[in-house]
């Protein structure tokens, strides 16, 4: 027993009972031993590697990489470097996130809002593209589209043709290419300014609204300054951009874009899969706003529209956020996925063809890494600061 | 003094014989039809689509996987009927598909693993089943040891030893994820503590390692532990392909374990670990009997969520060369024997039908968890 009655000067001043000196004994340890852990693994690999003849250095990123790509979204051939294809890879991996993204935010809105539809069928319907969707593996599933799918379409000299000059075939999907003539900017500029006018007006509008109570029609002036200033630059500048449709010649198709069919198959996977677990979480946000809120707002006499618009989905939102950005966060990295059906994104192209020809493991793995924690960070920064706009505001 | 007070007149005896409800809210199909389909011209047009989309999808599926199927016979018929499924393949490929190359006569081996395997799950998971504690000491301790003998095999009690490179199918995803989820929980757990003491340091590495791990794919992990772990240690230590990448994934899930178990610790109110203080109970004693018992129950169904997504994601492990059930599902699917225009389809919707027991069969159970825990806190 510790007698406290004692004076300070006779207590004895350490003692492992102290729960500070414990902490910092306990701290310590820890710290010394991942230290010592880290220095040996340290040594030991850069002696692994020597002994192996692996490079230690980043040189290789200026080296001639010599292997083709097939989607490139920036330049490159086979005399590009292992740098080049490094950021071929990034542009890929970010192209396949992003258009996977907007894609599976739609579906799962959709089949989330569906399964909370009166009508039964549509209901049940949506329920169980859920259970079936999420349940089973994603890899599964992108084989499934890329295997089973898309690979057996015919071959290009028996394309299936669809409306608007798109073609279906084994090595993808062919579009309509899109060229721009002079005068296609005025447009593009068009289209900056009546998004820029339409927030001025609305932001004039909700002004307008806080003083006077008068509401001004938004929607309608909105959608006319979006259709038709674009419109008349349109028709101002000349048309002023054309399609060239594919063509088949000979064994190939020319002209007109093409959609390889490892990035269909990837994007499309992805979002069904990702959709099946943004639906739920759309469930719940939206079940979790509680009936009195509804009931509340139809008795202020607001119609329907405004109540889901102006009570219950900002409310939604704020629960929905969070776990939609680990859900965005899980599409990107389950990108990585390409690898197994040979979509060059950063995996397949980096941690696996630059990896295997340089044997740098090491400097490749802390790259990749590096790319993907950062592409994290920056999407999880985006929502945080999306969900400050809906986040529930205290006194 | 007893007098009766003339209430009973004040008040009616007999019950009023109930009305029936209106005729257009009685509950007849035609008024659920109603109520459910067709309550609005937008629900008409829905139910129109979705029926139409249900019917064709539950046909295509119908009439591929039963009616057009192919059950018996070999690989020409089943390249004779392009409609339908190829059963017969899977069934010629159904041993390869369970047990890889593992050599047959040694087989057993494998089932009384998977079979003991199964009854611990069971015991741990059967909510009123006696004793628990000592289903998750065998589980969590004793398992591993018996499983790893019996799968590789003991000279010394007459096993022999089989190769690691033999063993394949689903025996390796069962594996894979058995080892995953005995070596991640613990982890896990002590990641969790990690992150929520008070020690700065302790507390700094548990995040940046639960951070980190979470914060990139999977893959990577594996690519890690396929290429950089034999680097890491001396030649002589180097684990062998299969521990690998057994490795990589305990480490990974360990990372989202200890966020499940965190989110457990949080839910306990302060003042059982105030009680727990108060009685003088040490930091350890205090986790082990007071504080993690109730905050990994609670977490139950977080920890079987988890555990699915482990299942379905060591199919990824064929990317550093493990055979496990998908990956010998596409080598099946090439064989050249029995090459034909329905072998891809069958294999993948066998692939599928298996995982999505497994998968489904979980989240029923971690349902039924979640509502039963819902109750206790309503009560």
């Amino acid at each position: 027993m510790v007698d406290i009655s004692q004076p300070a000067h006779l207590r004895r001043a350490f003692s492992i009972y102290d729960k500070k000196v414990r902490a910092i004994i306990y701290q310590a340890g820890l710290a010394v031993s991942l230290a010592v852990i880290v220095a040996a693994i340290a040594t030991q690999t850069v002696s692994n590697m020597r002994q192996r003849g692996i490079p230690l250095t980043f040189d290789f990123w200026n080296q001639t990489a010599g292997f083709q790509i097939n989607q490139t979204l920036i330049p490159y051939d086979t005399l590009s470097s292992y740098g080049q294809a490094f950021w071929v890879g990034v542009a890929n991996t970010l192209l396949v996130s992003a258009c996977g993204i907007v894609l599976a935010t739609v579906i799962g809105f959709l089949i989330g809002i569906s399964r909370l539809s009166n009508n039964w069928i549509a209901a049940k319907v949506a329920t169980s593209y859920v259970e079936v969707i999420r349940n089973i593996p994603l890899l599964l599933q992108l084989l499934f589209w890329y295997n089973a799918v898309l690979k057996p379409l015919p071959a290009p000299k028996a394309s299936i043709a669809l409306p608007g000059g798109i073609y279906l075939n084994n090595r993808g999907i062919i579009l309509p290419a899109v060229e721009f003539h002079a005068g296609a900017g005025l447009v593009g500029m068009a289209i900056v300014a009546a998004v820029a006018f339409t927030i001025a007006f609305s932001a004039y509008a909700s002004g307008v609204q806080k003083r006077t109570g008068k509401q001004l029609p938004v929607l309608a002036v909105g959608l006319l300054l979006l259709a038709g200033l674009p419109l008349a630059a349109y028709v101002a500048a000349g048309s002023p951009w054309s399609f060239t449709y594919p063509e088949l010649r000979g064994f190939n198709f020319r002209g007109g874009q093409q959609i390889y069919p490892e990035f269909a198959a990837l994007l499309i996977g992805l979002s069904v899969y990702t959709a099946s677990f943004i639906a739920e979480i759309v469930r719940g946000g939206i079940q979790a706003v509680s009936k009195g809120q509804t009931e509340a707002a139809h008795a202020l006499g607001l119609p329907q529209g405004k109540t889901l618009r102006l009570v219950v989905v900002p409310q939604a939102f704020r629960i929905i956020i969070p776990p939609l950005t680990s859900q965005y966060l899980n599409l990107i990295k389950n990108s990585s996925l390409a690898v197994f059906i040979g979509y060059p994104d950063l995996v397949q192209v980096f941690a696996g063809s630059v990896l295997n020809q340089t044997g740098a493991a090491v400097q490749v793995m802390a790259i990749t890494l590096a790319v993907y924690l950062v592409i994290s960070l920056i999407t999880s920064a985006a929502m945080n600061a999306f969900n400050l706009r809906f986040a529930l505001v205290e006194r | 003094m007893t007098t009766t007070l003339p209430v009973a007149a004040a008040f009616q005896h007999e019950y009023i014989p109930t009305s029936p409800p209106p005729a257009d809210i009685r509950p007849s199909p035609v008024t659920w039809a109603r109520k459910n389909l067709f309550s609005s011209p937008f629900s008409c047009l829905l139910t129109v689509c979705f029926t139409g989309l249900a019917v064709w999808l539950v046909s295509q599926f119908l009439s591929f996987a039963l009616i057009n199927a192919v059950w018996s016979g070999d690989s020409e018929v089943c390249r004779a009927n392009p409609n339908g499924a190829c059963w017969s393949f899977i069934r010629a490929k159904l041993n390869y598909l369970q047990y890889g190359a593992y050599p047959a006569t040694e087989r057993w081996r494998v089932d009384l693993t998977q079979v003991i395997g199964a009854i611990l799950i069971a015991w741990l998971l059967w909510r009123n089943a006696p004793r628990r504690n000592t289903a998750a000491l065998l589980f969590f301790g004793v398992y591993p040891i018996v499983g790893f003998a019996l799968l590789r095999g003991v000279e010394a009690i007459g096993l022999p030893v089989i190769d690691a490179m033999l063993w394949g199918g689903m025996m390796i995803t069962l594996l894979m994820s058995v080892v995953g989820i005995v070596f991640s929980l613990p982890l896990g757990v002590v990641l969790a503590l990690g992150r929520r003491s008070e020690l700065p340091i302790v507390k700094a590495v548990c995040v940046f390692y639960i951070e980190v791990v979470r914060g990139v794919p999977f893959i990577t992990v594996l690519f890690m532990a396929n290429f950089m772990m034999p680097l890491f240690v001396p030649e002589a230590l180097t684990p062998d392909r299969l521990l690998r990448p057994m490795i990589g994934t305990a480490l990974f899930s360990a990372a989202y374990m200890a966020e499940v178990v965190r989110a457990g610790l949080q839910a306990i109110p302060r003042g059982q670990y105030e009680g727990a203080q108060a009685l003088g109970v040490g930091y350890f004693t205090m986790m082990r009997l007071n504080i993690l018992p109730q905050a990994l129950t609670i977490v139950i169904p977080g920890i079987v969520s988890t555990f699915i997504g482990l299942f379905k994601d060591t199919t990824l492990v064929a990317i550093v060369g493990i055979a496990d059930f998908l990956r010998a599902v596409e080598a099946a699917r090439i064989d050249p024997n029995w090459a034909g225009p329905t072998i891809s389809s069958t294999g993948y919707l066998f692939a599928a039908i298996i995982y999505w027991f497994f998968c489904f069969g979980m989240s029923r159970y971690s349902q039924s968890v979640e509502r039963h825990l819902a109750r206790g806190h309503k009560s």
